[in-house]
This record gives structure tokens, sequence and C-alpha cells, in this order.
């Protein structure tokens, strides 16, 4: 699915290379792919709505750099449009009141809650603090024994009441924390439906009751459309503070991450990545953008592309390659560039033009060969290197040797070789675009 | 029936009810409603190309026919998905129930177990989550509550041997339904995922032809990653029908007709509470119509 996608994307983006400026018509079209990946993404399809908007506006403004197809721009800005939504940096829970400091999670049946409470107080304790863990669901069979259970296999603090009511449940935790010196509360609730009126006082009530330094929601990562209006209505109903998305070790690709974000306002602070007590990580807004758009692939290249390739070397070569005096230290080189840029398939798909090719990526040599061809290079001299015409029989023996390969694999490396120089010389006159592309090696 | 999809689904299906008002009889529907619609299917979960497809059938549809047109198709893909589940042909009905981490199995588990009660069946459930922190104390409460048997072994045991253990019982006691529950798996999760399979495997060691129906349990408020679920769920367990899980909230489980269409998996029942009665048999033309807020054509 994404694959096509990706795919039908690459085609539509094609069509905008060549254009110095994105117009308001190739950007429709990329628009409408962009569209349906977020909406394939779970996104929800109002924000969708003004993410385009916001990104048409830029992408018309921008002029196309040199490195970058007019097609890749455009995710370049969408990326970083998704970036900024998703809280930009990665946030820190921080607290600045006096201790206890009290967290409230709340989020809707299931959202995954208590698990959330468990390893939060294993991550507060690695840092130092001393948490006490209450549950306050009086709702839900075996609650507050899950909690329970989860404080005993991860040797954490759980609060225990008689009392079969949340507020009192919640109160007695805070007077418990006090007595003990614990600084943190993490206050464990029932889940719960944001249209459930009796639900949604009984949270405002134990909220009341406690005062929370921080009201964290809890977002499943499957929700699709409906985690705006569920977010949007805790965030009325509460004072949230932020949120902590679970369930990220599967493979949805958390739209609802940017619903809620965008709908909010409010940043997100961690991300449930399993079940077990260490499963949580803090949220890193750019891998969670780039997995809603499902295009890391582009998102990594356009981003090695900008810091990675050396213009210097690039840019001698491209001389050199003009003139037809394209030497095998050139292609080593230009090797070892692909190699850092990643794999030489992800790299083919991203070529414009490429995914047009069936096949091509087939064709393409793999990760190994070209570790290879660069082992014939390497096994090489200086003046072999520089004027290939020097390489008779013997030395081709003596390179495959060298390299621990054969002399088949020799002579086709210098065929290639040969046949790239000339069709650069031959590109090059033609006045091809100035892309970092136009020096690859062409197989 | 009816009204309780209708009231289950009413917060939801203003805004389709909002787009399909805004037709003049006589008139073929404009874009603009058309949009309307389309996002109004988009916002239940129906994904992007499933609604695309949607509207494409009413797109030259005079503006009277757009509802009936669109409730029709939408019925007609459920329905497509439906068939005759399989019946024990001696021995009890086995039911294994599987899903991703949360999606309301073990809940479910309780609703259908007071549904067989319900019918006069004899209901055995076997507390086959060895994982989840009280996953067992949950279900032992919904037993005791229901008034069911319960076969169970300590936490951190080996769900398939939970599972032998309770079709067994099941045989000896005369039971007329084993509901298995199990422990939320998410799909990617390759050997967890082989775990169900072999819990189908000693189920039919004990019991031949079962398990009988194996009941997917999806979040009613699951986006476009539920097909994928339906389709890793239906290769490594087999399974043959859904269930809908909180469509008592705003969320509509359109993703499920999604799934019909491209999985070819039914709807079975229907989620709608927290309680052991809130469990509705699914019914495709009153689904519908509770999506749409219209009387679903014939
Ligand atoms: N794979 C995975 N599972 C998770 C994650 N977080 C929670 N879960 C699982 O999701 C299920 C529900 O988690 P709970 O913590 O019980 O959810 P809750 O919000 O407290 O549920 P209620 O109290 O019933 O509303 C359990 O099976 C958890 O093990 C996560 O980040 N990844
Ligand atoms: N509102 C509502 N809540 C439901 C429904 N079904 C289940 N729940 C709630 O959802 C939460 C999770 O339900 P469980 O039955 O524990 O889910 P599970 O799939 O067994 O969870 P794991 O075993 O942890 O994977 C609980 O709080 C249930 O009360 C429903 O139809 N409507
Ligand atoms: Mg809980
Ligand atoms: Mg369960």
């Amino acid at each position: 699915m994404f694959e096509q996608l990706t795919g039908r994307l690459q085609t539509t983006l094609r069509k905008l290379r060549g254009s110095a400026k994105i117009d308001e018509k190739s950007f429709a079209e990329a628009a409408r792919e962009l569209r349906l990946a977020l909406l394939e993404a779970d996104v929800h399809f109002g924000v969708v709505k003004d993410l385009l908007a916001s990104v048409k506006a830029k992408a018309l403004e921008e002029t196309v750099t040199r490195s970058l197809t007019p097609g890749q721009q455009v995710i370049k800005i969408l990326n970083e449009e998704l970036v900024g939504v998703l809280g930009g940096e990665r946030q820190e829970l921080k607290f600045a009141g006096a201790a206890p400091h009290v967290v409230l999670i709340v989020g809707l049946q299931g959202a995954g809650k208590t698990t959330t409470v468990g390893k939060l107080g294993a991550r507060l304790r690695r840092e130092g603090r001393s948490p006490l863990l209450v549950s306050v669901d009086v709702h839900r069979p075996a609650a507050r024994e899950q909690l329970a259970r989860f404080g005993e296999t991860a040797d954490l603090t759980v609060c225990e009441s008689d009392s079969d009511d949340a507020v009192q449940r919640a109160k007695e935790a805070v007077r418990e924390a006090r007595r003990r010196g614990d600084d943190v509360v993490l206050v464990d609730t029932a889940g719960r439906l944001h249209v459930d009126e009796a639900m949604m006082q009984e949270a405002q009530a134990v909220a009341a009751a406690v005062q929370p330094e921080r009201i964290l929601y809890v977002c499943d990562s499957m929700v699709g459309q409906d985690a705006v209006q569920a977010a949007s209505a805790f965030a009325d109903a509460l004072p949230v503070d932020g949120h902590i998305l679970t369930k990220l070790d599967g493979d949805a690709r958390g739209g609802a991450a940017l619903s809620i974000a965008a709908v909010t306002g409010l940043p997100i602070y961690f991300a449930g990545v399993g079940e077990k007590i260490d499963d949580l990580e803090v949220f890193h807004p750019d891998r969670v953008a780039s997995r809603i758009l499902g295009m890391g692939d582009v998102l990594s290249l356009i981003e090695k592309v900008q810091d990675q390739v050396d213009l210097e070397v690039t840019e001698g070569l491209e001389k050199r390659a003009r003139q037809g005096d394209l030497t095998l230290d050139d292609f080593r080189s230009q090797l070892q560039q692909i190699r850092k840029m990643g794999s030489m398939s992800k790299l083919l798909e991203l070529l414009p033009g490429a995914s047009s090719a069936p096949g091509l990526a087939q064709m393409a040599p793999d990760d190994a060969e070209l570790k290879r061809i660069e082992a014939i290079i390497n096994s090489m001299t200086r003046v072999e290197r520089h004027k290939p015409r020097v390489i008779n029989g013997s030395r081709r023996k003596r390179i495959a040797a060298g390299s621990g390969t054969s002399v088949q694999e020799v002579n086709r490396l210098l065929k290639r070789f040969a046949q790239s120089r000339k069709l650069m010389k031959k590109l090059n006159k033609k006045g091809r675009r100035n892309t970092p592309w136009a020096n690859l090696p062409s197989f | 029936m009816a009204s309780i999809f209708l009231r289950a689904l009413t917060r939801s299906r203003d805004r389709l009810a909002e787009a399909l008002a805004g037709l003049v009889p006589g008139r073929r529907a404009d874009s603009a409603t058309l949009d309307e619609l389309e996002a109004a299917l988009l916002g239940a979960d129906i994904g992007p190309e499933t609604a695309a497809e949607l509207i494409d059938v009413v797109r030259d549809a005079r503006a009277e026919d757009v509802r009936p047109a669109l409730a029709a198709e939408m019925v007609r893909v459920l329905k497509s998905a439906e068939g005759p589940g399989a019946d024990a042909a001696t021995g009890p009905r086995v039911v294994l129930v599987v899903g991703v981490n949360g999606s309301g199995k073990t809940t479910t588990i309780a609703k259908l177990a007071s549904f067989h009660q319900s019918r006069g069946d004899r209901v055995l459930i076997a507390a086959a989550d060895t994982f989840r922190a009280a996953a067992v104390d949950q279900l032992r409460l919904w037993a005791e509550r229901l008034g069911v048997d319960l076969i169970a072994q300590g936490s951190g045991g080996d769900p398939a041997a939970v599972a032998f253990d309770a079709c067994q019982a099941a045989v000896a006691r005369g039971s007329d339904v084993v509901l298995i529950d199990t422990a939320g798996r998410l799909h990617t999760q390759g050997n967890l995922m082989s775990e169900l399979d072999k819990i189908r495997r000693v189920t039919q060691k004990v019991v031949p032809g079962g398990p009988h129906e194996v009941l997917l349990v999806l979040d009613g408020t699951t986006g476009q990653n539920g097909l994928r679920q339906a389709e890793e769920f239906l290769q490594s367990a087999g399974v043959t029908g859904l269930v809908l899980t909180k469509l008592d909230g705003t969320a509509r489980g359109g993703v499920a007709l999604t799934i019909a269409r491209r999985v070819g998996l039914p709807i079975r029942f229907v989620g709608v509470g927290e309680r052991d009665s809130d469990l509705v048999e699914f019914d495709a033309r009153e689904y519908v119509e509770g999506l749409l807020g219209t009387e679903a054509a014939e």
C-alpha cells in the first residue's frame, strides 16, 4: 500500500521536476497524493486540509534549491510542518511546584493508562525521584489489582486504600505521599468516554480534590479520526497539559498524534513502545513525522543530500566528467558517497525517473556488490586508477587476486566505467541540471 | 434493535446527515455536496480508498437517490462478507477471541458469556491471557459475577495449556460453549501471533473441528490500521468474524466496512458499553442506517 503510494507520489512529483518554482497546478497534483498519504495514516481530514494549505503557501513562495527536485522540496516543507505541529524539539516533562507533584493520567478505555503509570513510575525512579502510584479506577474489574501487580514486578510503591471512591483514593494517596516523603504521585484513572458526562465529572472531581500539577492524556496510536473529538473533549473538560502516545511498537502510522497535537496545541511527552515496564520513550516529533508521511527514506535522503554530499568533491568531479577525464578515483569517491547515503536500491527509488523504469532496482548492484567494486578499485595502483587504459591481462589478474574477486568482475567494472564515462560526457553536453544525481555512475 | 444502533451512533451520524440533507431533489449532487459526503465518510474511518469508491457509486445519481444508493452499496459490501458460522457437530462450540492490546477482548468474553447464558447455554471460559498483569483476576471477577465456569492457571503459564484444559473440562462437564480469552498482541509480533496457531491446534485435539469461531475484537476507534490487523489475524489465527467495540462513543468503526470489502470478514457483534449486557448482534442494514441517519434501502 505505502509502496504503491510512494510510487504514485513519485510519479506526480517527477512531473514537478525541471521547473525552478512550484506552481499552483503542479502543487495541486502533488497535494492530491499527499492528502491520500496523510488520510491513510489516519490524520484527521480537517487537519489534513489545514496542513496542505499552509504547505502550499510556503511551497509557492520558495525557490527550488539546487540539490532537491521540486517534489522533494514539497515533501521537505510538509515534513517541517509536521514536525512543527508535533512540537518541534522534543519536550521534557518538568515539575515546578511544591512536592509532592501530582500527575493525573486520563484517557479512553484501553488506551494504555495503567501500563503507562507503571512505566512512568519506573522512569521517574530512574531519574532519582520517589514516585507513589495509586489507582482510582473503581469501575473496571481488577483494575486496581493490575496496577498493584505492576508495582510488585517493578518494585514500585502502590498506595493501598480501602475506599471505593475515586476522589477519596486520590486524596489518601497524596496524604500518604506527604507522610512517606514521596515527591511524585501518579494517579491512574478509569477509562472513560469523552461523551460520558457522569464519568467526566468524576475525573473533574478527582482533579479538583488533588489539584494535579500535570494532567496527561493517553492516546492509542492506532486510533483514527475520532482522536480529535476525544482529545479535545478531554482538554475542554480538564486542564490537560500534554499527551502520551501508546502502542507505537506496532505498525500504525500514528496520524492520531498529529491530529491531537494540532487540535489541542499540546506537546506529546512520551511514546509507549511495548507492554513491559521499560517500554516508554521520550517522544521524538521528527521520527513520528516521517512515520506518518511513510516516506522515511525520502526524508532521510533529503537530509543526507543536504548534510553529506561533499559539494567540493562533486563540483571538481563534474568538471572532469564534462571533459571526459573521469578517473577511477572519482568513481570510488562516488561509490563511497552512495554508501554513506544508504543502500543503492533505496537511492534508485528516489532518483527522478527511476520509479518509472520497472526492474531498475533489480538491475542495480546491491550493497555487497558495491563493496566488491570498491575493493577492486582499492587493489589498483594510482596510475591504474587514473589511466585505466594501462590495465592489461596480467594487471587484471593481480587486481582480482588482491581484491578477492575474479578477473570477470574486474573486466565488468572496467567496461561499466568506460561506458559511464562516455555517458556522462554526453549527458553533460546536453546541459543536464546540476543535481548530485547527474554525477552518479550509471551502471 | 434498530434503536440501539441508532442510539449508539447518533452522536456520530450528524455530519453524514448534514451532508445528505444538502441534496436538492431532481438535480444531481453537486461537487460541494459530494465533497461533504466524502468528508463524512472519511470521518467515520472508512478510509480514503473506500470512501472514494462509495462516492463514485453515487456520483451520477439524482440528488434524492444519493442517500438510498449510498446506503444500499454499504449494506451490499457488508452483506457480501457475511456467511453462516461453523456449527459444532458434537461437543462444545469453541470460540477463540483475539485482538490487539486493549481492544476489549476480555469484556467481550463476559458479554458473550452473558449472551449465550441468556439462550440457555452452559458456558465455560478459558483464561488464556497468562501474560498481562491481573488479566486472570479481571476474567475471574466477570465469571463470578455471571456465574459461569472458569478454567485458569497461574499467571505466566502456557496459554495453549489453559485452552487445552478448558476444552477437556468443557467436554467432561458437558458445556455448550467454550470462550477462550487471549492476551492482547500486536499483529506485528510474529512469535505471539504463532502462539495463536498453537492454541488452535491444541483445541482441535480435544474438540474436532474447533475452534468453530475465531473473533477478532476490533476497537471501534481504530483507524486504517484495522485493515492490517484483520489481514494478519486472519492469516495467523484464522479469524472468522469481527466484534466492533466501543461504539457507544463518537467513533463509528468505518474501517470494518473496508475490512468487509478487502478481507471479506463479517462483523458479528457490536460492543456498546462496559456492562455484560452491552452487546448487540450485528445487522448490516441497521448499522448503515445508524451511520447515515437514514432508512437503508431494501
Ligand atoms: N504493545 C503495546 N501494548 C501496550 C502499550 N501500552 C499499553 N499496552 C497494552 O494495552 C493494553 C491496555 O493497557 P492498560 O494499561 O490496561 O490500558 P488502560 O488505559 O489502563 O485501560 P482501562 O483502564 O481499561 O481503560 C494492555 O494489554 C497493555 O499491556 C504499548 O505501548 N505497546
Ligand atoms: N465504552 C466501552 N468500553 C468498552 C467496551 N468494551 C470494552 N470496553 C472497555 O475497554 C477497556 C479494555 O477492555 P478489555 O476487555 O480489558 O480489553 P482487552 O482487549 O481484554 O485488553 P488486553 O487483554 O489488555 O489486551 C476496559 O476499560 C473495558 O471496560 C465497549 O463496548 N464500550
Ligand atoms: Mg487502566
Ligand atoms: Mg484482556
